[in-house]
């Protein structure tokens, strides 16, 4: 797929050479009938280095439903951001300038969608994110061509705080590695939390040890903990809460816990709640065929960002099926309709194009050697973000 | 075997030749991706000067890489949201245009390049590498956790910065900007190198001892020839930002000194136009490799080995007959 | 802040530092034996860690995978001694920087190619999991304070092996003219591989015990690697009793620069602007003590010029 992009990097020729000048600098309307009818997603995931996990899943996921749809008139060309911003910003010039894209996707961390979907939407293409959706492209900042199939990032940490509350908890402790995720993070939680702090920490981000912040829990009589360390940060904060014999509740953001994730951290992680809007155990047709064929596919369990390819991949296809991508109205329109199977059963968007959408408390627990989650309960019923009021886009 | 200054011609010659036959060809992202190899092209010129001919092997030149880059993402990001960088004690607006931001850039960087050089140069050898790599992960960590500017998140700019009399969101034009400033900074750096001032710094390189008796102050010298490397490489930031309408924490990671390095043992060590060639060849690889396999940094680890254990003197060094001293 | 939160800090602190001296030890040696600085010596730390978790996967044991952990990561450690860096020893330390620095990247993707993208599990071994009473009531993790005892009796043990041993003169005489220890009729090839294996089973050491307590990843070696160059540096380069020194030095100032400093700035700030500036200031503490150290002793606390 990469290579056969490399070609057609090389080959491709365009007549309207002003046209292309014109294009990179104000969107480009008159290059879309080049390939009327047909639909070009670029995929920028990250493949290489740290956080590959995410991005590996993130494709996989995407083109299980790609596969499955087996649409002629929808192609794929995947490239890797290696989790730098630089990189992003350049694959997406290169997918929009050279592959002549008309939709960029798959982008995991915050960051990297901030320097690239608002440039996309710039240049008068669809970005529809399969997982960051940072509060700056929720409010004010929207855009009629961004979509949001994940969340907005602050709904997790809502739903942990509400959690809480739900739990009776009255003195958290909550702690977030000292950058804009982690400080919207603890804003989030403590947003529908409505106890008492018994402390709020920043750490570092990448941290790995995290006995100091252990000894300050220790000391400071709280009754539960909120934390949000992603990665293989989260990982280590656990494993060494569990070896310090403190018996706190837990509650944290599907992040943490999630299936690629839950491996590595093994017993430590069991009983603990977190709050997603996915699981595997959604009873619905579409979610039990997407978690059976995933595992027929690449012979291990998805994870949340597969899910959320899986859905986001299934929504261009249906925009697809019911508009042609050269008239951008209807197919914008067609997207907002949302009109197809998704894993988590109902979905629709909000007025910022964001989902509305339940959030569930789930649980780690065993089964058999896999360390999974289920679902206990519902904590946020059809939820939208805060930021939706502040969006100029009506429904 | 060529005479170098036929190899750089040759080199400026090619880096010219690719976008002007993209755009023949409709291909605006290679334009894109050679004016990448022109900007990083500057970065390794800065650095090339210290590491080169003053055989001050720093590692944290990401430092003034991303302190140019910032000073481009806060000037931008204020005139963006109309909102003055300071009211008091007396104002100071944001800004548009690329001559100021420049300027900025180049300052700020020589200032930071100042503080962390007149600290490092006291030490040498493998202290000095470690210093100026620990130097800019505090910088790092610092642009990571200051909130002001957007943190981690990095700043957007929606709109690439203006510069008098030419369209900068023209790919071609752009190219042709950032192509200018590397011939402008290439022959500033090639004067530098003949001048007194450059020779000194080579002779203290060669021999610091003789350069001593001379009655020469090595350390004022090197400290000069640090900033001067710093600002450049910073102007080389400012660039790089205004390319990708974009800055984050990540300019300022050791790994982008690294890869500034990776350019510089490519292309040549203390070759003028090495950076260049290593520059070009890098981002070449990086594209060509890249879409070979979702491995391919280990082709790249295997490539750079190589140049490094067999191929002394890299691209330049191998094209061209004249040895030159490697810094030490 | 309670006195015993304070003395549990200053043992984090103290476990801290002494995992930092096991990477710092080898870079040191290695540096003070050979002149080499050595950048992949984060990857075989990473070596360390994956060795020990598949290792403890396939066994059970977590001994056997310390085991593995220290074989593999002193086997690699010979086998780039052998075909890479020993050509290096002669060269600038730019090539030393940048020859290792393309060993980071093979050996990071090779790692990735071989085990995958997702983080694997190693746990602590059962007898030490869980707390110990210390004296006073303090609480503390049974398996931070063996972390604490193993880098001890490393130090002792390094010590001895250069102060009393056969080996440690030879290792000597190399620190201080390596000329003179060829003529004395030593394989000068064969100590400087041994030395540098030494160096890789120590960095494979600590990855291994750091891996227990956190996340066996693709990069996990380059943070620690960083830390390490700031020991050594604070230390004095080539010295092991600097590098000792200068771990637990940083390992106190990160630790507690990180508790202590929130709480100072929250006495006369708004505390959630105090969490964030003081969160900010400690994470760049470590290199504002480095800076202080230099300006007064450019060569490091033990080193000589």
């Amino acid at each position: 797929m990469r290579r056969s992009n490399w070609e057609i990097m090389m080959t491709m020729k365009f007549t309207a050479l002003a046209a292309a000048a014109l294009a990179m600098t104000f969107g480009n309307a008159a290059l879309a009938d080049a390939h009327s009818g047909k639909v070009k997603i670029g995929l920028i995931t990250t493949l290489t280095g740290g956080g590959a996990a995410l991005g590996v899943d993130t494709r996989d996921g995407f083109m299980l439903a790609i596969d499955q749809a087996a649409n002629d008139a929808v192609e794929v060309v995947v490239e890797d951001d290696q989790r730098k911003p630089d990189v992003a910003v350049q694959v997406a010039d290169k997918m929009i300038q050279s592959d002549k894209v008309d939709i960029l996707t798959g982008i995991v961390w915050s960051n990297l969608a901030l320097a690239v979907a608002p440039a996309a939407n710039a240049q008068g293409k669809f970005y529809i994110s399969t997982n960051a959706a940072p509060a700056q492209l929720a409010g004010k900042g929207c855009n009629k061509d961004y979509f949001a199939v994940s969340y907005q990032n602050d709904n997790m940490h809502e739903a942990a705080g509400a959690h809480a509350t739900a739990s009776g908890y009255t003195n958290a402790f909550i702690l977030a590695p000292n950058y804009p995720a982690g400080q919207d993070s603890l804003t989030g939680f403590k947003r529908l939390y409505e106890g008492e702090l018994a402390g709020e920490l920043y750490t570092k981000l990448g941290q790995t040890d995290y006995a100091a912040e252990i000894a300050q829990i220790r000391a400071s009589g709280a009754d539960s903990i909120f934390f949000f360390l992603p990665g293989g940060m989260g990982i280590s904060f656990l494993k060494q809460y569990a070896d310090s014999g403190i018996e706190l509740p837990v509650i944290g953001p599907s992040f943490s816990f999630d299936q690629g994730i839950l491996q590595a951290v093994g017993d430590a992680a069991l009983g603990i709640h977190n709050t997603s809007q996915w699981n595997k155990d959604i009873d619905n047709p579409t979610n039990k065929a997407f978690v059976e064929t995933f595992q027929e596919a690449y012979d291990r369990l998805p994870t949340l960002y597969a899910a959320q390819a899986f859905d986001t991949a299934n929504l261009i296809l249906a925009a697809a099926g019911q508009a042609d991508i050269a008239d951008r109205d209807a197919f914008r329109a067609a997207l907002k309709a949302a009109d197809f199977n998704s894993v988590r059963g109902k979905f629709r968007f909000g007025n910022n194009q964001h989902p509305i959408q339940d959030i569930y408390v789930r649980e780690v627990i065993k089964e058999g050697d896999v360390y999974t989650n289920k679902i206990i309960s519902t904590i946020l019923t059809d939820h939208q973000d805060v930021y939706a009021a502040d969006c100029g886009l009506s429904d | 075997m060529l005479p170098e200054r036929m190899i750089n011609l040759l080199i400026l010659g090619l880096l010219l030749a690719v976008p002007l036959v993209a755009l023949a060809m409709d291909e605006p992202f290679i334009i894109t991706l050679a004016t990448k190899a022109a900007v990083l092209a500057v970065a390794g010129v800065g650095l090339n000067l210290a590491l080169g001919q003053g055989g001050l092997v720093s590692f944290g030149h990401a430092a003034y890489f991303g302190v140019g880059g910032y000073a481009m993402g806060i000037l931008a990001s204020h005139a963006q949201s109309y909102t003055p960088l300071m009211e008091a004690p007396f104002l100071i607006e944001g800004t548009k245009s690329m001559l100021v931001i420049w300027l900025v850039a180049i300052v700020a960087s020589a200032l930071v390049a100042l503080l962390v050089g007149a600290l490092s140069l006291r030490t040498s050898g493998v202290y000095f590498i470690m210093v100026t790599l620990a130097f800019g992960q505090m910088l790092y960590y610092f642009a990571i956790s200051w909130p002001a500017y957007g943190g981690e998140d990095g700043l957007s700019i929606y709109v690439r910065n203006g510069f008098p009399g030419l369209n900068t969101l023209d790919p071609i034009q752009f190219f042709g900007l950032c192509f200018a400033v590397l011939l402008i900074v290439l022959f500033v750096v090639n004067l530098l190198n003949k001048s007194p001032f450059g020779l000194a710094l080579n002779g203290a390189h060669q021999n610091e001892e003789r350069a001593r008796t001379v009655g020469i102050n090595v350390y004022r010298l090197r400290l000069t020839a640090f900033v001067i490397s710093g600002a450049i490489t910073g102007l080389a930031g400012a660039l790089f930002a205004d390319l990708n309408r974009f800055v984050s924490p990540t300019m300022f990671s050791w790994q982008t000194s690294g890869e500034i390095m990776v350019f510089i043992i490519l292309g040549g060590v203390a070759r003028l136009c090495g950076p260049v060639a290593g520059a070009a060849v890098y981002i070449l690889l990086e594209h060509v490799l890249g879409g070979l396999s979702e491995y391919w940094h280990i082709y790249l680890g295997a490539i750079l080995l190589f140049v490094v254990l067999f191929a002394k003197g890299g691209l330049v060094g191998g094209l061209s007959r004249r040895e030159v001293h490697h810094a030490g | 802040m309670s006195i015993i939160l304070l003395i549990e800090q200053i043992l984090n602190g103290l476990q801290f530092g002494v995992m930092l001296f096991l990477m710092a030890a080898g870079l040191t040696l290695i540096f003070g034996v050979m002149g080499l600085i050595n950048l992949a010596h984060g990857s075989l730390y990473m070596i360390g860690a994956f060795a020990a978790a598949a290792g403890a996967a396939a066994t059970g044991s977590f001994v056997l995978g310390l085991i593995a952990a220290l074989t593999s990561a002193a086997l690699f450690g010979a086998l780039i001694e052998l075909t890479v860096i020993r050509r290096l020893y002669a060269r600038d330390h730019l090539d030393q920087v940048l020859a290792t620095f393309a060993l980071i990247l093979i050996f990071s993707e090779a790692t990735r190619w071989v085990f995958g993208s997702f983080p694997l599990f190693l746990d602590t071994p059962a007898f030490l999991s869980g707390t110990v009473t210390l004296p006073g009531g303090i609480l503390y993790s049974k398996y931070r304070l063996a972390i604490i005892l193993i880098g001890l009796a490393v130090a002792v043990g390094l010590f001895l092996l250069i102060s009393k041993t056969r080996v440690g003169m030879r290792i000597r005489a190399g620190e201080n003219d390596r000329e003179m220890i060829g003529a004395l009729g030593v394989d000068i090839s064969v100590l400087y591989t041994m030395v540098f294996a030494l160096g890789a089973a120590l960095a494979g050491l600590s990855g291994a015990l750091v891996g227990a307590i956190q996340s066996v990843e693709v990069g996990m070696g380059e943070p620690v690697l960083i830390l390490a160059f700031v020991v050594i540096v604070i230390g004095g380069i080539g010295s092991i009793k600097g590098a000792l020194a200068g771990a637990i030095l940083v390992g106190l100032t990160d630790t507690l620069g990180r508790t202590l400093l929130p709480v100072l700035f929250a006495s006369f700030m708004d505390p959630s602007a105090a969490t964030t500036v003081g969160s900010a200031l400690a994470s760049m503490l470590i290199y504002i003590l480095m800076a202080g150290v230099l300006l007064f002793k450019p060569t490091g606390l033990f080193g000589s010029a």
